[in-house]
């Protein structure tokens, strides 16, 4: 079971700002150890947020992002006290959800 | 159009120049100044948040043979009081009639409370890129949870005063193959390595600056780091032998610096290059 994330997310004029902070190691797939042999490829492919069974936030990530990922992003049509779901899945098919609620 | 007097434009000029001649000399301020902002930007999301997580877990979970929470674990502000702790230490303990840091005194509460042997508590100290260090997660929580909180490491004790005598001597001691001491770096003002600056250890402020950011998201290794990874590694750049995990050494040295902080505000973990 991957790491749980660490989502903060609070809202403001009517917009809700959200914060994650992912626990992954977002191996590019490019890097060799010591042996030389190529340490595998080990990242994030997609992040989806969802609030009120509607998908409000999408990413498609490629190795370029770096170890334990920090996103953050903004959507309307939210208030206080509703709960946001993050999902994040991996090239090896990994995944992990989280909820936040809304302050 | 009017016509303007001479003397008018040769003070605007004047004006001018100066102001470009102070913009010049600012610049190595600026940039300074700059690393200060990229640094602040980077601190929202810092990943020493997850080792906190993890820390708290481990701290509230039980564990060892004896299956017991660390929240029987006395940190010197009372049983299973985490809040404030680490601002109070290195302290004397009474029930081992010795001075202990965070991480020697994490140790001693696993292998009494929660029966683990030395060795298994200690057997990962430092996490090393695939292996992570319990120790590494507790010691972020325990500092979280002094974010905020004033330093004010106690010097009563007569072990307490003797290990800040020893820190001191310590950080003056000239050995190794460089002929190197901790002062070598920090014992002066305006010194730095690379693009590094190095705070002056013996002068109350930096010392607050520099103590105050450790433990630390280190971003270059991808781990969390803590203060007896930094001095074990400073002692590695200073080409001395090994610092030994919680040894009278590292208590002794981490004392020293801690109490000249006191007065500073605790803002761990930090993140850092």
């Amino acid at each position: 079971m991957p790491d749980p994330m660490r989502i903060r997310a609070t809202i403001q004029d009517g917009e809700a700002t959200v914060r994650v902070l992912m626990s992954h190691e977002m191996e590019t797939g490019q890097r060799k150890d010591a042996a030389g042999n190529v340490i595998p490829a080990h990242f994030i492919q997609s992040v989806v947020a969802m609030h009120n069974g509607r998908p409000v936030f999408r990413a498609e990530w490629g190795p370029a992002v770096s170890k334990n990922p920090y996103l953050q992003f903004q959507f309307g049509g939210a208030k206080a006290g509703d709960k946001v779901q993050i999902t994040w899945v991996d090239n090896k098919g990994e995944t992990r959800t989280d909820e936040v609620v809304i302050r | 159009m009017k016509r303007i007097a001479w003397w008018t434009v040769a003070i605007a000029a004047g004006a001018l120049l100066s102001l470009v001649g102070l913009r010049a000399h600012a610049q190595p301020r600026d940039a300074v100044k700059e690393i200060e902002r990229y640094r602040e930007a980077l601190a929202e999301g810092n990943p020493a948040e997850l080792w906190e997580a993890r820390g708290e877990a481990l701290w509230k979970t039980t564990r060892g043979p004896r299956k017991v929470l660390l929240e029987g674990c006395d940190l010197g502000k009372g049983l299973g009081v985490v809040k404030g702790a680490y601002a109070a230490l290195p302290r004397y303990f009474a029930d081992v009639d010795r001075v202990m840091d965070i991480e020697t005194r994490l140790v001693q509460c696993m292998v009494t409370l929660q029966s683990f042997t030395a060795a298994e508590a200690t057997r990962q100290v430092f996490g090393d890129g695939t292996k992570r260090s319990d120790l590494e997660a507790l010691v972020a929580y325990v500092a979280a949870e002094s974010k905020g909180v004033v330093m004010d490491v106690p010097m009563t004790h007569l072990k307490e005063r003797e290990a800040y005598a020893l820190g001191e001597r310590i950080f003056f001691f000239r050995g190794g193959s460089h002929d190197f001491s901790c002062a070598s770096c920090h014992g002066e003002p305006g010194k730095r390595i690379r693009l590094q600056d190095l705070p002056n250890l013996i002068d109350p402020k930096d010392a607050q600056r520099a103590y105050t950011s450790w433990p630390a998201y280190r971003v270059s290794q991808g781990e969390l780091r803590t203060m007896q990874w930094r001095l074990f590694d400073c002692f590695r750049q200073q080409r001395f032998p090994a610092l030994q995990f919680g040894s009278d050494a590292s208590i002794a040295l981490t004392t020293f610096l801690a109490r000249n902080a006191n007065g500073g505000t605790f803002n761990a973990p930090a993140i850092k290059r």
